[in-house]
This record gives structure tokens, C-alpha cells and sequence, in this order.
């Protein structure tokens, strides 16, 4: 039995809309689509997906060069999201000293971008005399939660669990453990990171990358639709503030939820495809995990990138968990992948449809394939009141995770 | 090139690649305390002045005793002088 409620005190965001949590919201509530087609991207030979959910232009000058010199754009997404997230939280400078706040803070990879810089320049003339001190630091898979912990001074546990696109969720997962099990007060968990046309072009060497809306961007990706032709990459970061119920209360903080389930297993039947058993088996462990029954399920965000073959695993094993009644959106329409970054940024647009008691429905759902009819898909905005929900996210290696939140008695939403 | 534009390519270098405010580059500068540079900076500051004056420098000793802003102009003085001497 954990010896803490586990809940959840601040969040930062920084995504395809720009950075904030309230950009971030307010995009997901009116239905925007964030997928931009990139023009070079067609000059790549053998990528046919030109499509990709990019970051705009944002003010990094805000980080100190001391910090910002370790940093490449998914460690700056990732000190942006910090700075909102630990400011929401309201948690003051003198705890980062305390070893009572960890991070836990993950990535598909180091920043690919930088590597291939340095490595264009290598090559030309195979010297190593240009290379700058920091170049490693953007480059280690650590980065994130390593500059965020340099630039804030943040002395707790340092974690990154590097699981691609479950990245976010096993961070979650690991400070939800920590903070329940007593080991510490606070965790800043969630994840990042930076667009490369090589994400693309390894779901697109796969044929599961979107290629049929290169001209009509905002009109992919499909999650569960029946014309859907795969995933559309994006970039950004979520993180959240974990805390311990007694510590959030001694600090009169602001409770925007409460995480009090989880499970990441391992898929041996495949490296690269979906399995529905085994997704069932994830979210049925993350349920035990919570002591919770599929009928108390009020909501499911599923993870759903678009995929032909995953959206048809996904909805198979929901619809054999919790029948065809519990409504079941994916955020992937508006957001495209955003990777390491999407289950976090996905729990923040959970807690928000929690917050505002209306289910985000998924975008560019016109007409359900036949083969995801098992679940009940939410196509417009539904009011809900939601008590939990769970959130599925799964990643290439045969990684699954499932975590499951449930709506806090007596939050409150001052800040917002 | 005199010793004046040698110092205004090192200042001008050291402050787009440092980040730093042309206006505290006075000889008499700390590198550490004043200019608040640090171990990685001083690495990098030396791949910066051999990019912008096409010498080596890295393995030399008395790079490892800088400690300000006009300790650099000398020494950069001193190399260029005695590479052009050299040539």
C-alpha cells in the first residue's frame, strides 16, 4: 500500500501552440489543429511525409546563457515548462535546495539536431578542434532533466527514462511511485522533445507515417478515422509537479489532480507492432494499481497517433476492458506526436477536461473505421463530469504504459 | 593588422560567442569574477580566438595562466606578432 496520496500541484507546457499551459488549453478546447506543412522536408529524398507540429518562435534569452549554453530546444521546452510548472506550484526557491523535489524528466533520444551538426562538421575534415565544451550536454539522453536541475539548483532524486513516445508516462510513473512510496515530497516528471525530420522518416520507412495531407495539413492526423494514414511528429514539452497530499497541504497549494495508478510492461511479441492483449494487460495492471474497477472509468485518453494498426489495437483492447460505453478521445488530432512530450501533454489536456467537466473530442474524427468501432468515440464536446480517467501511452520497443488520475475532492483552480 | 583591431576582433568575438556586454570588455576584466565566466568557458573561448585568428593555441602553457580580458589581448598580441615575424 502507498503511504502518500499522489497528487498533482503544477504544470508547465510548452507545444505546437506556443508555450503555456493556456495556449495550450485553449487551443485543445476550440478544436485548432497545430500540423504545419515543412517545405524542407520535401527536399529530403525518400521521405514522402512533408508534415510536422512545430514549436514557434519563443524567447529562450528568458534562460540565463550559463544554463542555456547546455541547452539544446528540447532542454529550453523543458526549462520553460519547469518555470511554469514550479511557479504554479508556487513551490519556493529554498525547497530546490532541500532534496525534497526530484525531476524525472525523459526523451526519445538527445537532440538529434545537434548531433547532426556536430557530426557535418566532423566529417569535413574528421577534426574535433571546432567542437564546443558544451556540445555533449545536448546530446546525452539525461539532458533535460540534467539542465533543468542545473538551471533551478534542484538537489533530489535526477531520473530520465528514455522510452520514446511512453517516455512522459513511465517519468510520471517513476515520481508517482517515489512520491507514494515516501522516498520524497516532490517530483517535477514529465517529458520532452525536438522535431528531426528523422522521427518522420522512421514511421514513414514503417508506411506509418501521414503522407496523404501534405497539402492539407491541419486535416491530419486521423486517430480512428477511416481514411487515418499514420502519425504526424511533432515537438514540445509537458511536465507536471507531483506531491505528496501532506506536503501539498502544509503548502496550501493548489491541487489540479490526483495520480493514484500506473503500469508500463514490456510487449516481447513485437518491437514494432501493437498488440491488443498486451495493451489490455497494461491497463488492467494500472487499474489493480489504483484499486479501481473499468466501470468507475469516466474518460479514456487514448494514445492513438493515428496509426492504422495501432488505433485498431488500442480500440480493441478498451473496447474488451470497459465495453463500448466509456468515451474515448485521442489529443493526437490537434497535436499531432508530440513524442517523449505526449503523455504529459496529454495528462495536462486531461486535467483540463477535468477541470472544465467537458471531454475534448478527437479532431479530423469525421467517420470511424469500422475495424475502431468497439469503443464510443467522443466526436464533439461533451459535457462530463469525470472522476478518472486513465491515459494509455505506448511506444515503439513494445513499451505500454497506462496511468490513471482521479479528480481531487476539494481542488482548486485559482490560478486559472 | 595592429594590436587595436587585434583587440576589437577578440572583444567582438568573445562577446557574440560569451554573450557578454561589450561596455564590461575593459582589459582589467576578471575572467572569473568579473566577466563571470566559467571552466567551460575558457575552453570554448579558446576554440573562438584560433577560428578567429587561425592559430593553435590550446596546447600552449601560458593560456592556462589568463586570468583577465587584457591578460588575452597580450597574449593573442604576442602569437600574432611572432607568427607574423615567422612568415
Amino acid at each position: 500500500m502507498p503511504l502518500n496520496r499522489v497528487v498533482i500541484t503544477g504544470m508547465g507546457a510548452v507545444s505546437p501552440y506556443g508555450n503555456g499551459v493556456e495556449i495550450l488549453l485553449d487551443s485543445l478546447f476550440s478544436g485548432k489543429n497545430a500540423i504545419q506543412t515543412l517545405p524542407e522536408m520535401e527536399q529530403i529524398k525518400g521521405l514522402k511525409s512533408f508534415v510536422a507540429g512545430i514549436v514557434p518562435e519563443i524567447d529562450s534569452k528568458t534562460i540565463a546563457r550559463k544554463y542555456r549554453r547546455t541547452m539544446s530546444k528540447m532542454s529550453i521546452y523543458a526549462a520553460l515548462a519547469a518555470t511554469e510548472a514550479l511557479s504554479q506550484g508556487k513551490v519556493e526557491p529554498y525547497l530546490f535546495q532541500t532534496g525534497d523535489l526530484g525531476v524525472a524528466i525523459g526523451s526519445t533520444i538527445g537532440s538529434i539536431g545537434t548531433m547532426e551538426n556536430f557530426f557535418r562538421d566532423y566529417f569535413s575534415d574528421n577534426s574535433l578542434e571546432r567542437t564546443r565544451s558544451t556540445l555533449f550536454f545536448q546530446i546525452m539522453n539525461h539532458s533535460c532533466a540534467a539542465n533543468v536541475s542545473q538551471m533551478f539548483g534542484i538537489k533530489g532524486t535526477i531520473i530520465a527514462p528514455s522510452a520514446a513516445c511512453a517516455s512522459a508516462a513511465q517519468a510520471i510513473g517513476i515520481g508517482f511511485d517515489a512520491v507514494a512510496s515516501g522516498k520524497i515530497d516532490m517530483m517535477l516528471c514529465g517529458g520532452s522533445d525536438e522535431f528531426h525530420p528523422l522521427f518522420t522518416g522512421t514511421f514513414d520507412l514503417m508506411n506509418a507515417a501521414s503522407t496523404h495531407f501534405n497539402r492539407t495539413p491541419s486535416s491530419t492526423p486521423r486517430p480512428f478515422e477511416q481514411n487515418r494514414d499514420g502519425v504526424v511528429c511533432s515537438e514540445g514539452c509537458g511536465l507536471i509537479l507531483l506531491e505528496s497530499l501532506g506536503s501539498a497541504k502544509r503548502r496550501n497549494a493548489d491541487i489540479f489532480a490526483e495520480v493514484v495508478g500506473f503500469a508500463s510492461l514490456s510487449d516481447p511479441s513485437s518491437i514494432a507492432n501493437p498488440d491488443a492483449q498486451a495493451i489490455r494487460d497494461c491497463m488492467e495492471k494500472a487499474l489493480k494499481n489504483a484499486g479501481v474497477n473499468p466501470d468507475q472509468v469516466d474518460y479514456i485518453n487514448a494514445h492513438a497517433t493515428g496509426t492504422v494498426d495501432g488505433d485498431i489495437a488500442e480500440c480493441t483492447a478498451i473496447g474488451a476492458l470497459f465495453g463500448n460505453t466509456k468515451p474515448v478521445s485521442s489529443l493526437k488530432g490537434h497535436l499531432g506526436h508530440t513524442m517523449a512530450a505526449s503523455g504529459s501533454l496529454e495528462i495536462i489536456g486531461s486535467i483540463g477536461m477535468m477541470e472544465k467537466k467537458q471531454i475534448i473530442p478527437t479532431l479530423n474524427l469525421d467517420k470511424i473505421d469500422p475495424m475502431c468501432n468497439k469503443t464510443r468515440h467522443v466526436q464533439r464536446v461533451e459535457s462530463a463530469a469525470i472522476r478518472y480517467i486513465l491515459k494509455n501511452s505506448f511506444a515503439l520497443g513494445g513499451v505500454n504504459s497506462s496511468l490513471v488520475l482521479r479528480r481531487y475532492g476539494n481542488e482548486r483552480f485559482g490560478n486559472r | 593588422m595592429n594590436d587595436l583591431e587585434i583587440v576589437e576582433i577578440i572583444n567582438t568575438a568573445l562577446a557574440r560567442e560569451l554573450e557578454l556586454d561589450p561596455a564590461r570588455l575593459t582589459p582589467e576584466a576578471s575572467l572569473f569574477d568579473d566577466l563571470e565566466l566559467d571552466s567551460l568557458d575558457l575552453v570554448d573561448m579558446v576554440i573562438v580566438l584560433e577560428q578567429a585568428f587561425n592559430f593553435k593555441i590550446r596546447e600552449e602553457e601560458e593560456v592556462r595562466s589568463i586570468r583577465t580580458l587584457g591578460d588575452i589581448h597580450q597574449f593573442v598580441i604576442r602569437k600574432k606578432h611572432h607568427l607574423e615575424g615567422n612568415s
